[in-house]
């Protein structure tokens, strides 16, 4: 059985959210509801399609996640890189200086 | 440079206003996601991997020096500090919230800039040689028709919906900087046999995952009737193109499934219909276009100055530095100036905010206010005395900006790949930052020469993958990245598409294995004068392949 979780891009900034087991969407990808099975994975499409109509966020989808012990990671290269809210590149600290959004 | 007319100032306001009452619309869920996409991708803003995403249209990568300052202003203000050029002379800004995007709009209309037309199934930015009107092998400057072709195909309504986007770059010289072969359209401008100068169509050339040279289809068109031309090849294409799979839409397609002589023939019927229309183009307004590109007033100098050659003397490294990056220029005294935006280590094409600045002052200081943008990811001062040089390199080196590698293998193209594309499989920017560091002795660059490295991280080529004489192309295999060398590309006057090597190669390899495409390309060129390029082509890629994988793997078939 496969443990899964959903994300999106929060619709006003864009930046990538998570579904959490409280129903709202965090930046923070260990905030995120481990969904176990299809119907647990269904009734969380079915909030994120409510919140999507609400403004809340956009382009929802489900990710496959890796449960190790205590860790918990994005199963593919794309999504753990989205989960690191940022380019894996070290980018020259000069470049970084304006805002980082949450 | 252009400056905008009343109409051209109106229409970027009224456009401004209209997507700002879209975006506010979508906020406000009085219009969904699926009627938002296509408006905001035609005001170019993408979602991508982690954000949203804005690219900003430099019309054939020429820019003012007040233009750039408003870049590095809008980087600073609304996003993390820099911004991204890319292989299409525009610059693209990684961060931006959607709900500040209007008034990052409003900001670029003070500046004459916006971001129409940057993304969607339209005639797309038109791209020009990055050394026009200054280049010593030019012709005619192509800026004067690119800015012409900005106008004509600016909300065209006839092809604001084509079957998938479209491409024109045009170049003046003689030798050809702005890749024109492998575009939708490449107009290549030449003298005819009475003198005349006029344009070589090319059609149908581009990358992605089908890549196709282009084909001279018609060998010379007059000035006045280029528009008309352009409009019956458009017209043609808009037809006929593929519409039933995303995957075969673009011209390339139809051009060889129809064959060229057709597609001509098809293109040459039309415009016999329309040729003498209202797109009849007037000398006077050609004219009057030119006179917006014409060029400044230089001093009368001469063209060797014993304080630079003293210079170059003294600072080996200033003279590695004019050796690559600085390029003769049409007026005495004076100098072409590239500016590498691929630091040892650095991200292929992005400039802080305080580059920009910098590099808005040192164009003000050195180059008339005036700049421009390589489809190389590199910036460029068309117009720098010879005797400045000096102090402008001393400037530029403290600000990062004064890498001698323009040309090199480590002046690699990179599209941005999945550190933050939506559509890649495999990272490009890590990759080039590893190649970039494994070739960094200046000496070592040097010995090697002339090297194009390109590197995409997906199929759709933005990386220009298959003409860099090495090709880099990120997969994905079971969820791991991995990546497929080309070799012998080229998007010059020689233009061809590279060949794949072989297997691909794992993340940790990559470096490595180019290393031993250069060491064998080292060991069998005839001379310090025989490119990389020229030397596969003389030997051929077995030699290359039996150096990677030794001589049982040569055969084995290439990674998917």
């Amino acid at each position: 059985m496969s443990t899964q979780m959903v994300t999106a891009n929060r619709l006003t900034d864009g930046m990538v959210v998570y579904l959490t087991n409280q129903g709202d969407w965090a930046t923070q990808f260990s905030a995120g509801a481990v969904l176990a099975g299809e119907a647990a994975a269904e009734a969380a499409m079915a909030d994120a399609a409510a919140a999507a109509k609400q403004q809340l966020i956009v382009g929802q989808y489900l990710i496959d996640v890796l449960i190790e012990g205590d860790s918990i990671k994005p199963t593919s290269t794309r999504e753990r890189i989205r989960a690191d809210r940022g380019p894996t590149i070290e980018v020259d600290a000069g470049s970084w200086t304006g805002r980082i959004g949450d | 440079m252009y400056r905008y007319d009343e109409f051209d100032a109106t229409f970027v306001r009224e456009r401004v206003k209209q997507f700002t009452g879209q975006v506010e619309r979508r906020l406000a869920g009085e219009i969904t996601e699926e009627q938002f996409r296509p408006l905001r991708l035609q005001n170019g803003v993408y979602l991508q991997l982690h954000a949203y995403m804005l690219r900003i249209a430099i019309p054939y990568g020429t820019l003012s020096s007040k233009q750039m300052r408003k870049l590095g202003f809008i980087a600073r203000r609304y996003d993390r500090g820099f911004g991204h050029f890319t292989t299409r002379q525009n610059i693209q800004f990684n961060w931006p919230q959607l709900d500040e995007v209007p008034a990052i709009l409003e900001h670029l209309a003070e500046v004459e800039m916006h971001a129409i037309q940057t993304s969607g199934n339209c005639i797309r930015n038109t791209t020009a040689d990055q050394h026009s009107g200054v280049a010593v092998d030019e012709i005619e400057d192509p800026r004067v028709y690119a800015e012409i072709i900005r106008q004509w195909s600016t909300l065209h309504p006839e092809f604001a919906f084509l079957p998938r986007k479209f491409k024109i770059a045009v170049t003046g010289a003689a030798h050809d900087r702005a890749a024109v072969r492998v575009h939708d359209i490449g107009l290549r401008m030449l003298k005819n046999e009475a003198g005349e100068i006029g344009f070589e169509v090319w059609v149908g050339g581009g990358l992605g995952r089908t890549p196709i040279i282009g084909t001279a289809i018609k060998p010379f068109v007059e000035k006045q009737h280029l528009l008309s031309y352009l409009e019956a090849v458009l017209r043609v294409y808009n037809q006929l193109g593929r519409r039933d799979n995303l995957y075969k839409a673009r011209i390339k397609i139809l051009v060889n499934a129809t064959g060229a002589e057709e597609f001509a023939r098809l293109v040459e019927e039309e415009w016999q219909s329309i040729k003498d229309s209202a797109l009849t183009l007037p000398l006077e307004e050609i004219e009057r276009i030119r006179q917006y590109f014409a060029l400044p007033e230089y001093e009368s100098l001469p063209d060797w100055t014993p304080e630079f050659e003293a210079a170059r003397k003294a600072n080996p490294e200033f003279a590695r530095w004019v050796q690559s990056n600085v390029k003769p220029h049409r007026q005495a005294g004076y100098a072409i100036v590239d500016i590498s935006l691929k630091p040892d280590g650095g991200a292929p094409g992005d400039a802080s905010a305080d580059q920009m600045d910098i590099v808005a002052d040192l164009a003000d200081d050195y180059s008339f206010g005036e700049l421009r943008v390589s489809h190389h990811q590199n910036l460029v001062l068309p117009h720098v005395r010879q005797q400045d040089l000096f102090a402008l390199w001393q400037r530029l080196s403290g600000a990062k900006l004064a890498t001698s590698n323009i040309g090199f293998i480590t002046d690699i193209i990179a599209c941005p790949g999945l550190d933050y594309c939506n559509l890649a499989n495999a990272r490009a920017i890590p990759v080039a930052q590893r190649i970039s560091r494994t070739f960094s002795d200046p000496k070592r660059l040097a010995e090697i020469g002339e090297l194009r490295l390109n590197i995409s991280g997906c199929i759709n080529a933005c990386g220009h993958h298959h003409v860099g004489n090495i090709g880099i192309l990120g997969v994905d295999k079971h969820g791991e990245e991995f990546y497929q060398v080309t070799l012998g590309g080229s998007s010059r006057d020689d233009a061809s598409i590279g060949k794949i090597v072989g297997p691909a190669f794992s993340t940790e390899d990559i470096a490595g294995a180019v290393e031993t495409i250069v060491t064998t390309y080292l060991g069998a060129r005839t001379s310090e004068a025989e490119r990389f390029i020229d030397t596969y082509r003389r030997i051929g890629i077995d030699p290359f392949k039996e150096a990677l994988y030794g001589n049982s793997q040569a055969r084995r078939p290439a990674a998917e």
